[in-house]
């Protein structure tokens, strides 16, 4: 059978599995719509965990990513699975504690304040939508790649999914639908790499193959002989400067993003969170770790079997051909010696342009792998897709119908009219990235500088001293939230100036050498400093918060602590 | 609790965080960025220790320092007594139902 046969059997399969779990986990109270019953044992939100924070980003393009960046690609492989850290020792286990719906909820109550909640809200709202987008693209991509339909209709196709278990289980139907989507990932993303490296280094492990074969030096050493950087040697790509802030940028951006924290709100007990955020980044570490193996061994093999082959033999791969037809893989034989010359992408002398996000998806046929092992592989970047963009629109959709109408504008809502709202935000958070799945901003990459550097720079450190320092007002915290989010808003929007404003050139070059992407850094910094000293010269909290922070320090009573 | 085995608790829980934390920027960023170039001489199987660090190493042993914290913590809770009492269903705290079933 075909690859688009597969591929239509897998996308129908699994898209029947995931609508048979929403529907029988459907849900009738708030606290199951929001948290999901607070009953998901500790292994299964691992899983979900995983699949939520996996995107299709993950899923297709950092691999490729990496075998492009070559050592400097780390800051994406510690800076997301750093921030689980940070969250499993630092914010997880009081989060549970406090036991109730949001991040907002958290910072308004522990703040005594209804402006620290807004601005929560706010924040939330932002960096879920600016991150939902890409993720609605990514499931047109995959769409119109394997099943040959037009990227709106591939977009109208995931919406009505994802809307379907979002609205009818909501934070219950979308954790069971993540399970299963996690298993569909991880087996789409380890099969192939075992394949190949046991293809390329005769070890079947990718972690080991990396590690203890001279695979990576092998391509380390091609790669200066056709005038490309040296693939192992750190600072190539970025300085070292930029290396360290984005990694932590990325790390605490990653603790400080409210889709993923809300995940621990589900365990039943702050043990549970404790354990799930373990389970989590096992889970995640697994893709993680086996991403840069993947962009070694695709791009060593892409250099063998295309750098200094006669242009025939190139054009009879069908491969190349299917990917070249999709404008994906272009080459032109310059100077007319008859062969393809591989270089650095800058220098004139190179003859083929690969772009970097076909490394996954085309790794099972350029190793010869089986039709059907190329249709789950499509079904993966599916599910990677689905999953995230599912577990972003109900923390958008919770944070105005729960903190913004409930806890704000209407307190004395009922039960029923809670739920009507909450579902009714989630269908219209679903049509919002669905228009921009169809009509992405021109800036996909600096929309994900956003999210994380704003997440970094406001809703992190307010979290942590709200924990860690009972000293902590209102006033610091307030002060510290306005003042990250704007100078990091600011400093991103005027370094990334030609795209987002469309001048010139940026308006800005570096802030004290950090670039827009680690600048959530420098953001965090100036939040901590200022809302310590700001809190140190206004009124210390009123005794009941003082009390609220010891009480969430500890984890006996936790099951009782959820009531509003 | 009283008031002073709590605060106990808690510098000893905090304690553990901050040795946690050292490690963790010991391996995500000492040995993965800031000495990147030193640590490129000397080898770890086939490849640079600090690009083992960097790929590899650093988010193998982030998993095991969260499994660690998570049992530590357990520990401590019992020592303190502060662990959550949870009601399972194999061990019924009303065993009446049984004594009016016969």
């Amino acid at each position: 059978m075909s690859v688009e046969t597969w591929t239509i059997i897998f996308v129908i399969l699994t898209f029947g599995l995931y609508t048979y779990i929403g529907y029988m986990s459907r849900v009738r109270d708030t606290k199951g719509f929001y948290v999901a019953g607070q009953g998901v044992p500790a292994i299964a939100n691992g899983a979900a965990t995983a699949a939520d924070w996996m995107s299709a980003a993950s899923f297709i393009s950092m691999a490729g990513l990496i075998s492009f960046m070559g050592f400097d690609g780390c800051v994406y492989l510690i800076g997301w699975t750093g921030g689980y850290v940070l969250l499993a020792l630092l914010l997880a286990p009081y989060l549970r504690k406090f036991g109730r719906y949001t991040v907002p909820d958290f910072i308004g109550d522990r703040y005594y304040s209804q402006t620290a909640r807004a601005v929560a809200a706010v924040c939330t709202v932002f960096v879920s939508l600016t991150y939902v987008a890409g993720q609605m693209r990514g499931v047109g991509i995959v769409f119109s790649r394997y099943l040959q339909v037009d990227i709106t209709l591939g977009v109208i196709i995931g919406m009505c999914i994802v809307a379907f278990f979002a609205i009818l289980g909501g934070m219950k139907g979308i954790t069971w639908t993540q399970v299963a989507q996690y298993s569909v990932l991880i087996c789409a993303y380890l099969i192939p790499a075992v394949a190949i490296a046991t293809k390329l280094t005769g070890n079947p492990v990718p972690q080991l193959a990396l590690t203890f074969t001279d695979i990576a030096q092998r391509l380390s050493n091609i790669q200066v002989d056709l005038g490309m950087t040296e693939y192992l040697a750190p600072f190539t790509d970025l300085t070292a400067m930029n290396v360290f802030a984005i990694t932590v940028a990325l790390m605490v951006g990653t603790a400080g993003l409210p889709h993923v924290i809300v995940r621990f709100y589900t365990v039943p007990s702050v043990r549970a969170a404790r354990y799930s955020a373990g389970w989590a980044l096992l889970f995640i570490a697994l893709l993680y770790t086996t991403a840069p193996a993947i962009g070694v061994f695709a791009k060593y093999n892409l250099i063998q079997q295309l750098s200094n082959r006669p242009v025939d033999e190139v054009n009879n791969i069908v491969w190349v051909q299917k990917w070249a037809a999709a404008g994906l893989i272009k080459y032109e034989d310059k100077n007319g010696d008859g062969l393809i010359q591989m270089a650095a992408a800058a220098d004139p002398a190179n003859e083929i342009t690969i772009d970097r996000d076909i490394i996954v998806l085309s790794t099972p046929e350029v190793a010869g792998l089986a039709p059907i092992i190329i249709a789950l592989v499509a079904a993966g970047g599916l599910a990677a897709a689905l999953s995230t963009a599912a577990g972003l629109l109900l923390a958008m959709s919770s944070a105005v119908s729960h903190d913004l109408y409930y806890r704000i504008f209407k307190p004395e809502a009922t039960e029923a009219q809670r739920m009507r709202m909450g579902r009714l935000m989630i269908l219209v958070a679903i049509l919002a990235a669905g228009w921009f799945g169809v009509h992405p901003p021109g800036f996909v990459g600096e929309v994900v500088a956003f999210a994380f550097g704003l997440a970094a720079a406001s809703l992190f450190p307010v979290i942590l001293m709200g924990i860690f320092d009972d000293r902590m007002n209102k006033e610091g915290a307030i002060v510290g939230m306005v003042v990250g989010l704007a100078f990091t808003f600011l400093m991103i929007v005027l370094q990334r100036s030609p795209q987002i404003l469309g001048t010139e050139a940026p308006i800005v070059g570096d802030f004290l050498g950090v670039g827009a992407q680690g600048i959530g850094m420098i953001g965090m910094i100036f939040n901590f400093v200022l809302s310590f000293i700001v809190s140190r010269a206004t009124p210390p909290p009123p005794q009941e918060i003082q009390d609220l922070i010891h009480n969430i320090r500890v984890p006996q009573g936790a099951g009782d602590a959820s009531a509003h | 609790m009283n008031a002073e085995r709590m605060k106990e608790y808690w510098r000893r829980n905090v304690n553990l965080i901050i040795g946690l934390l050292v490690l963790w920027a010991a391996v995500g960023l000492v040995a993965s960025i800031i000495l990147a170039k030193p640590l490129f001489g000397v080898h770890m199987g086939k490849v640079p220790l600090s690009f083992w660090f960097a790929q590899q190493g650093s988010e193998i042993i982030f998993v095991c320092m969260i499994f660690y914290y998570s049992w530590k913590m357990d520990k401590l809770d019992k020592e303190y007594g502060v662990e959550e009492v949870k009601l399972s269903k194999s061990t019924p705290i009303i065993p009446q139902d049984k004594e009016v079933a016969k």
